[in-house]
């Protein structure tokens, strides 16, 4: 079945490709022998729609005409010329980097057409021989949150969309409808930027805090791009978490090196300790990364911060003393 | 997509390759199209069958196979592949531009020229391709230009490396194998003559570099990892760490890889992590606080209890650190904390 649909298809391209004439429905009928062999008209015309459908979701220009303005029938055709991949000749150095770019995507959503898009170009006379890869360079991009297909298809087709969004620290996802401008990976991790419908501004969404599906809230074609919108700076910006405070630490002499690379100053204090100033925003997330230093970090000030730090190593204590005596 | 609908834009890639590349080879053609050699015959065939309406001898598309070399002709209506759909050049064109990005990236020149011949080629279905940024860069360029430059010229390096595991600085030789770039972040796959094994280092973790006059000379043993196991494969020797995770600490199953995650009663889960280093994941129960309890291995919740004794006791807060473990058997209800954000993958 799937064999002779595949034929059908093939015999149907080359057929509205090697006329410049619109054909109608009854010359096609007669041109593909698949159509001449279908046993009523009713099933022919049924059998055709599908085919239309098919050929016009791979990317085959079908058009639409009659030949003279006292033509009522309408026929088909594809032209050659919107058909068909531009000439393309690549050097030897642009289809290695062309042959890498197609081995970057992991996740499905892209990984599918940009191989198919591989294909074409070495259908095209494009040489891409995988041992003409730079040097020891292997990159690799992942998407697995599963919002990340759906997304990208509203972004591809300029379609507002809708979704359950958890934001940091809230207990329950609260419902978005977006006007998606662009999709952005920063440091390992996505983001889509947009308008927020709700408020009427522009926000930044984690992909992976979106829970359950993506709904198309809108027609293809509608969301328009501000002029001018830099999303990487806006995605940048949002990840940066940009300090709004300094905490005074005490660290172990040689210890706590990460915090010491971020720190705004570092003086020596007695005893083999050093004095830090720290940039941050919000004292959960600077619990987070100070408690992994245990013992060698202690934070003076402010307030705030000290108090997360402390919460967070009481409630290690009491998880961690409250699994000794259980059954594991 | 049904089967004939994927089948057919392979059939109208495969023809005009084969025009181009006449007498070419079954087991080659069938590699590069990613199908098996009696899919392609069987593509072969079904074009064969195919042509011009009329459908005489003088309409079909010839093909001959002889000797596992394929001859094709008589197909000149569907000689030029099908132009790029909008999903296929914005995959492709992004992951251009991406690598354009890419810190130290040498072939930048390449890839600008590639993208301004593909985006032409593109046409309309390039519309896209500004609203997708894929930004890998880093702070690293310095490093990775060094170590670029070592692979190429096969030299070994010298690391001053952080191990956040141990809080610890390392100096070290290695023979670097490859460089990686996964998920924005830089990594050197390299055999590590202080240990001598293959390591993964995380290059924004290099805090200094230095190329040596010594040819790198990595053992025959030192194989690069199958990514597609994921870029932290367990060990055997590693220890399996069963933690219970609150619906807060949900987000440790999605970014370390686990090996068993069962859904708990709570909304929170049961994990198993295998892991290299104890310390590491002492420091990550911390970090966690009452949003993870370790089940098993025995005597690792009481070291996480150590830790966090230890800690609160720089605070003033022994005797409630002491107290609070005398009482632990009854403190069951600790609430979560607030929001913990995952941090970057670290296990080195």
């Amino acid at each position: 079945m799937s064999a002779r649909k595949a034929e059908r298809l093939l015999n149907l391209v080359i057929c509205l490709l090697a006329t410049r004439r619109f054909l109608t429905v009854d010359q096609i009928r007669e041109a593909v022998p698949d159509y001449a062999a279908a046993d009523s008209g009713p099933a022919f015309r049924r059998m055709f729609e599908r085919d239309k459908e098919d050929l016009r979701e791979l990317g085959i220009p079908l058009e639409t005409g009659t030949m003279s303005a006292f033509d009522d029938e309408v026929g088909y055709r594809v032209p050659r010329e919107r058909y068909a991949l531009p000439e393309i000749s690549l050097a030897a150095d642009e289809a290695a980097v062309v042959g890498l770019a197609t081995q970057l995507w992991r996740m499905p959503a892209l990984a599918a057409p940009a191989r198919a898009a591989l294909l074409k170009l070495r259908a095209a006379g494009v040489e891409t021989e995988e041992d003409a890869l730079p040097p020891g360079l292997e990159p690799r991009v992942d998407g697995s949150a599963p919002a990340f297909a759906a997304l990208w298809e509203g972004v591809r087709d300029a379609r507002p969309v809708s979704f359950d969004y958890r934001r940091a620290g809230a207990a329950s996802p609260m419902p978005r409808t977006v006007e998606p401008w662009g999709i952005v990976s920063w440091h390992g991790r996505w983001y889509v930027v947009g308008r927020d419908l709700d408020r009427d501004a522009a926000r930044v969404f984690r992909i992976d805090r979106i829970a359950g599906e993506v709904r198309a809230a809108g027609p293809a074609g509608t969301v328009a791009v501000p002029h001018g919108v830099d999303l990487r700076a806006q995605v940048a910006a949002f990840a940066a978490e940009e300090p709004t405070g300094t905490a005074l630490v005490r660290v172990r002499a040689g210890r706590a090196h990460e915090l010491r690379r971020e720190a705004v100053s570092v003086r020596p204090d007695r005893g083999g300790w050093d004095l830090l100033e720290v940039g941050f925003a919000d004292p959960e997330r600077f619990a987070d990364r100070v408690v992994w230093y245990g013992a060698d970090v202690v934070v003076l000030e402010p307030p705030p911060a000290r108090a997360a730090v402390v919460d967070r190593l009481r409630a290690a204590l009491a998880a961690s003393g409250a699994g000794r005596g259980l059954p594991s | 997509m049904s089967g004939a609908t994927a089948r057919l834009p392979r059939l109208l890639a495969l023809v005009p390759y084969l025009l181009h590349h006449p007498g070419a080879e079954v087991g080659h053609v069938a590699r590069l199209f990613g199908v098996s050699e009696r899919q392609l015959l069987a593509d072969l065939t079904l074009v064969w069958m195919c042509g011009l309406p009329g459908h005489t001898p003088g309409d079909l598309i010839e093909v001959s196979v002889e000797g596992g070399r394929i001859t094709l002709a008589n197909a000149d209506t569907i000689a030029r592949p099908l132009r790029l759909t909008p999903d296929e050049a914005l995959a492709l064109l992004v992951a251009l531009r991406t690598l354009a990005d890419l810190p130290g990236m040498t072939e930048r020149d390449a890839v600008d020229r590639a993208l301004a011949k593909l985006e032409r080629a593109a046409g309309d279905a390039a519309a896209a391709v500004q609203r997708v940024r894929v930004a890998l860069e880093a702070d690293e360029e310095p490093v990775v230009a060094t170590v670029r430059d070592a692979l190429a010229a096969g030299r070994r390096l010298h690391l001053r490396y952080y191990v956040p595991g141990r809080d610890e600085v390392t100096e070290r030789d290695v023979d670097p194998l490859r460089l990686l770039v996964v998920d924005g972040r830089s990594y050197l796959e390299a055999w590590c003559r202080r240990v001598d094994a293959v390591r993964l280092f995380r290059l924004d973790r290099v805090l200094a570099v230095d190329a040596l006059e010594t040819a790198a000379a990595p053992p025959p043993a030192a194989t690069v990892r199958d990514l597609d196991a994921g870029l932290y494969a367990p060990a055997p020797e590693d220890i399996r760490v069963r933690l219970a995770l609150a619906p807060a600490a949900r987000w440790v199953a999605e970014h370390y890889p686990c090996e068993e995650v069962t859904e708990a009663p709570d909304g929170g889960l049961v994990v198993v992590l295998p892991v290299g280093d104890p310390g590491w994941v002492r420091r990550l129960a911390l970090r966690l606080g009452g949003a993870a309890r370790v089940l098993e291995p025995p005597g690792l919740a009481s070291a996480v209890a150590a830790d966090a004794a230890a800690a609160l006791a720089a605070y003033g807060d022994a005797a409630a650190a002491l107290a609070a473990l005398e009482d632990a058997a009854g403190a069951v209800d600790v609430p979560p904390s607030a929001s913990s954000s995952p941090p970057a993958p670290d296990r080195p």
